[in-house]
């Protein structure tokens, strides 16, 4: 048979639409997705012995008791949940978002998996893997060459925390090297220490005894959205409902708001003056504390003239738009309560704010009586189990120490004021003291956390060393020249002490649940191996072997309790007695403070910038130095971010030209970002509302690249008395984009 | 031949007055179950959350506005006698309730992706898997063992940590007792709640704490005796095993749908 072109065609097409008439590629298709599913698509999960391990989660301050589940495999333990400790002091089986999430950055694609070396330009994401050894002759070799030259005092380290043992082997080690340039990360609990060091003369930490308090007045205080220790706080909240009075101070009705007995909203950036007015009804009435003011107390009549003349209840309700009934019956209740209690420090308290205020709520608490008594503010005398030998200082580190700080904390100007990083970029950028060489950072994450997000990029580029010690690819590492990854809080051990706001001394000790699953090294140890390398002094001043080592010797005793039980509380403390209790020239608690400031401008010029942005924190989106881990950024709400955008919160009486989650470009003196917006009645009219801790450019596409960081769009306004960053907002402008 | 023991009923009470909106549980649940993410999970609609924790608005103006979080795990519905919504309409006996222990199950390997619970259920407690799950690599070490992944094509939802259950019956088992005591089978979002909200237990058992606080009226759908205590959609008859507290009228009210003007005294 011929085979000529017509028939072969014919065949090829007629066999064609035959083929494809047929239930064949129906069947074919059928066939593939029956057998693609059987394919083992989703994993099998090894099962194995159970075991649990108690530790505690260094996540954020708040020192939370955790258990964490593990099952014995193949490849060794695997940690599958996370759960908070029964009977801890803290948290008591209670844990949040983070905590909860802690797997996913153990196990997830952020993590630093071995020390890096920068390859291309400064923050390109080109790395050269290094071993350790390099990394810390690269490390001492270039401190080495600052130190001969005499500018140890232009190395700078910036660090999460000043307390525990790894800190304290940073300070120490930085001491002996030459440069007094530790800086912590600011906080509410800088604001607190001032004012507990101006006004009871006492160096220590603040503690609430929130569970005892029967009427909490709360200046803003994101109590139940991360504000001290979280969880501690929701569960106190909790106790609230039973037996207490919350009434929360806010423009905005945050969760702590919609969840007090009562909302007062206020004019944003008055609540000094609220609080004045509150002591100035007291006063007025006399409701105040007779024994503590007559007996405890210096300068009341000083405070009392000022209080009485510039503060009545109307003058006030003219500032704060809250009326003067409303400030009458709230220091009525406020004072008439068996264990009030008045706190401050917006949201969850990362911005340190306006010292004023702080003193202005902290004379409340005076004038009731309740510093240092059940239900009130204490004063927490820093553990003090970290008893090392002096350090010796050569003459060439002693010559360092003596160089004033590059932030100008402990100046002239702010003189009492310990750490002032908010004032670190400006610093480094206008080169007023002196040039920084080198920065090692430590359990925070500068380039994301600190205000002006432009600047802090700029200080970096100045500073020709930049040497990160995170245990994930954050945006500091990010923009590092190397990076000597830490293990993460489930490889390591660590000391907690005393978590944030906590009214009594404990210490929690941070346990590894896991081998550490990267090549990575404990900071401790590595700051051993780095003072080995120099001799010397330096040498001398770190007499361990090994973090393990260094940190059982500091606890001495306490370590097997710690170890038994992942805590030790000093069951004895009590808080000072007013007799003793006062450090301040007067030996008493002083009302009048060094110079009262005016109250804090914002920046921007409100012709331009007709609306006020403000920031607003919540349990779901962690704003520190850790980024929202997946399960986190998945319980966040569709009004604050959807898809990639952030979605900012404004009042339909603000404005009614917007459609609902509609576009628009929101713009600040410092910068702009196109937004979604949501109308939400639960806002002053004139302020627009940004979640915090969105915009990350590093982490994992879970987090990166979705919304803008607030820090992006507001820099440091400094308070006239500490230095501190006051800055609770911003002038921005809202338009249809 | 193992005697019977007495039908459990276990029930939830959520505490909205407690209730901070922290979103703990809904973290708690995706850590405990082997829950899934994407890399976006702001399309609420196709977002696995078996607890999802919504927020309502009492629709009053600045400054009268108020707003409440109230958390949605499964409702495990009794509905009469067993009949639950999804229940009833299954094809193929993926979903069932259990008379043992008033859990409505669901069967991953039997379900075959019709979704007809899914529109059956007035809760929208149900999910769809429309992807095979996806861990980052690395991440696939922290999966339970106790909770297998499920694979694209199939339904799931909260099971009241009904593997914790498992084991506890296990652990009474080996312990030669047979009744469990309240706190040995907690769900993992009542364990993490930090606020106390979420209270799980047996509400056929008077001396727990849901029944005590919830009251429920067997004789009638389990109705709750307890004045600010509601269930969510009540009048469609489903008889959900979820409870919820709030001493605010507007909260109890939401909880259900009223036609313009009708009862102004609410039902409680």
């Amino acid at each position: 048979m011929k085979v000529c072109r017509r028939s072969f065609l014919s065949l090829i097409i007629g066999g064609a639409a035959g083929t494809a008439l047929s239930p064949l590629p129906l069947k074919l298709m059928d066939d593939s997705s029956i057998w693609t599913q059987m394919w083992p698509w989703t994993p099998v999960p090894e099962d194995g012995e159970v075991s649990h391990v108690d530790s505690i989660c260094t996540l954020c301050p708040g020192g939370c008791g955790i258990t964490v589940r593990k099952v014995r495999s193949m490849i060794g333990d695997r940690a599958i949940k996370i759960e908070g400790m029964k009977g801890h002091p803290v948290n008591d089986g209670g844990i949040c978002v983070l905590g909860l999430s802690g797997l996913q950055l153990l196990y997830g694609p952020t993590r630093v998996k071995t020390p890096l070396k920068r390859a291309g330009a400064r923050g390109e994401g080109r790395w050269e893997k290094i071993s350790w050894d390099e990394a810390i002759a690269e490390v001492v070799k270039k401190l080495g060459e600052l130190r001969e030259k005499g500018k140890s005092h232009t190395v700078a380290c910036i660090s999460g925390t000043d307390s525990g043992t790894t800190a304290h082997l940073l300070g120490r080690f930085l001491t002996v090297y030459g440069s007094p340039n530790f800086i912590r990360i600011p906080s509410i609990q800088d604001s607190y220490e001032l004012t507990t060091y101006l006004m009871q003369g006492v160096q220590a930490s603040v503690g609430f005894d929130v569970e005892n308090s029967d009427f909490v007045l709360s200046f803003g205080s994101g109590l139940i959205e991360g504000w001290g220790s979280p969880v501690r706080m929701i569960k106190a909240n909790s106790m609230w409902k039973e037996r207490g009075k919350v009434v929360q101070i806010e423009s905005r009705l945050s969760n702590t708001a919609a969840k007090a007995d009562k909302w007062v909203a206020i004019n944003p950036g008055t609540e000094a003056a609220l609080a004045l007015g509150i002591a100035n009804v007291i006063i007025q009435e006399s409701l105040y504390h007779n024994d503590f003011v007559n007996n405890y107390s210096s300068g009341f009549e000083e405070f009392k003239q000022i209080v009485l003349n510039e503060f009545s209840p109307d003058d006030v309700s003219e500032i704060t738009g809250v009326s003067a009934s409303t400030i009458e019956s709230l220091a009525k209740s406020f004072a008439g309560a068996s264990k009030p209690l008045a706190v401050c420090g917006r949201g969850q308290g990362e911005t340190p704010g306006s010292l004023n205020e702080f003193m202005a709520v902290h004379a409340l608490n005076a004038l009731v009586g309740n510093i240092n008594k059940k239900g009130g503010v204490c004063a927490v005398p820093y553990p003090d189990y970290i008893k090392w030998p002096e350090v010796e200082m050569d003459r060439t580190a002693a010559n360092g120490m003596h160089k004033g700080r590059i932030d100008g904390a402990g100046s002239k100007k702010y003189p009492d004021t310990r750490y002032l990083l908010d004032r670190l970029p400006d610093a480094i950028n206008s080169g007023e003291k002196y040039p920084i060489e080198a920065l090692f950072v430590a359990g925070a994450n500068p380039v994301y956390t600190i205000p002006d997000t432009k600047a802090v990029k700029e200080a970096f580029n100045r500073v020709p060393f930049v040497v990160s010690f995170s245990s994930y690819m954050d945006e500091t590492a990010e923009n590092a020249d190397l990076i000597l990854p830490n293990h993460v809080f489930l490889e390591r051990y660590e000391d907690v002490p005393t978590p944030v706001g906590l009214q009594k001394p404990i210490i929690g000790l941070s346990k590894p649940v896991v081998k550490p699953q990267f090549n990575t090294k404990h900071l401790g140890d590595v700051i051993l191996l780095m003072a080995k390398s120099f001799g010397g002094r330096i040498a001398e001043a770190f007499p361990w072997d090994s973090y393990e080592a260094c940190l059982k010797k500091t606890l001495g005793n306490k370590w097997d309790g710690l170890v038994n039980n992942g805590f030790w509380a000093d069951s004895n403390f009590r808080p000072a007695a007013w007799e003793g209790a006062f450090n301040t020239p007067s030996g008493k608690f002083e009302f009048v403070n060094k110079g009262r400031a005016e109250s804090i401008k914002i920046e921007g010029d409100e012709q331009a910038y007709p609306l006020i942005l403000m920031p607003y924190d919540s349990m779901r989106l962690a704003s520190g130095f850790i980024g929202a881990p997946p399960f986190a950024i998945k319980t966040v709400e569709d009004t604050a971010l959807k898809g990639k955008d952030i979605v900012v919160e404004i009042n339909p009486k603000t404005t009614r030209g917007f459609v609902e989650g509609g576009y628009a470009i929101l713009s600040t003196p410092k910068g702009q970002a196109k937004v979604r917006v949501h109308y939400f009645d639960g806002i002053m009219p004139g302020i627009v509302a940004i979640p915090r801790g969105l915009g990350h450019t590093a982490y994992d596409e879970y987090l990166a690249d979705k919304g803008i960081n607030f820090n992006e769009l507001i820099g440091p306004v400094e308070d006239p008395v500490s230095g501190l960053n006051a800055a609770w907002g911003i002038r921005a402008k809202l338009i249809r984009a | 031949m193992e005697e019977h023991t007495k039908a459990k009923k276990y029930g939830m009470v959520i505490d909205l007055d407690k209730c901070t909106g922290c979103g703990a549980c809904m973290a708690a649940c995706m850590a405990e179950n082997n829950v899934p993410f994407k890399k976006d999970e702001s399309n609420k609609l196709d977002s696995i959350t078996w607890m999802r924790v919504y927020k309502l608005t009492n629709g009053k103006k600045f400054p009268e506005a108020e707003i409440c979080y109230i958390p949605r795990p499964c409702m495990h519905c009794e509905g009469d006698h067993g009949h639950a919504p999804c229940v009833s309409v299954c094809p193929a006996v993926a979903t069932d309730y259990s008379h043992e222990t008033g859990i409505v199950s669901q069967i991953y390997t039997r379900c075959f992706g019709c979704r007809y619970c899914m529109a059956a259920c007035p809760y929208h407690a149900r999910y769809f898997n429309w992807w095979d799950p996806v861990w980052p690599d690395g991440m696939e070490k922290y999966l339970s063992p106790n909770v297998s992944p499920r694979m694209r094509g199939v339904v799931e939802k909260c099971s009241f940590c009904f593997h914790r259950y498992q084991l506890a019956m296990n652990k009474a088992y080996v312990e030669g007792h047979r009744e469990l005591k309240e706190d040995e089978y907690q769900t993992s979002c009542t364990q993490a709640c930090p606020a106390g909200a979420i209270i799980f237990g047996d509400l056929n058992n008077p001396g727990h704490a849901v029944c005590q606080i919830a009251k429920p009226d067997h004789k009638h759908g389990g109705r709750p005796m307890n004045p600010n205590a509601f269930r969510l959609l009540e009048r469609l008859g489903t008889n959900p095993k979820v409870y919820y507290l709030s001493s605010r009228r507007w909260v109890r009210r939401a909880g259900d749908n009223y036609i313009k003007d009708e009862g102004k005294q609410g039902n409680h």
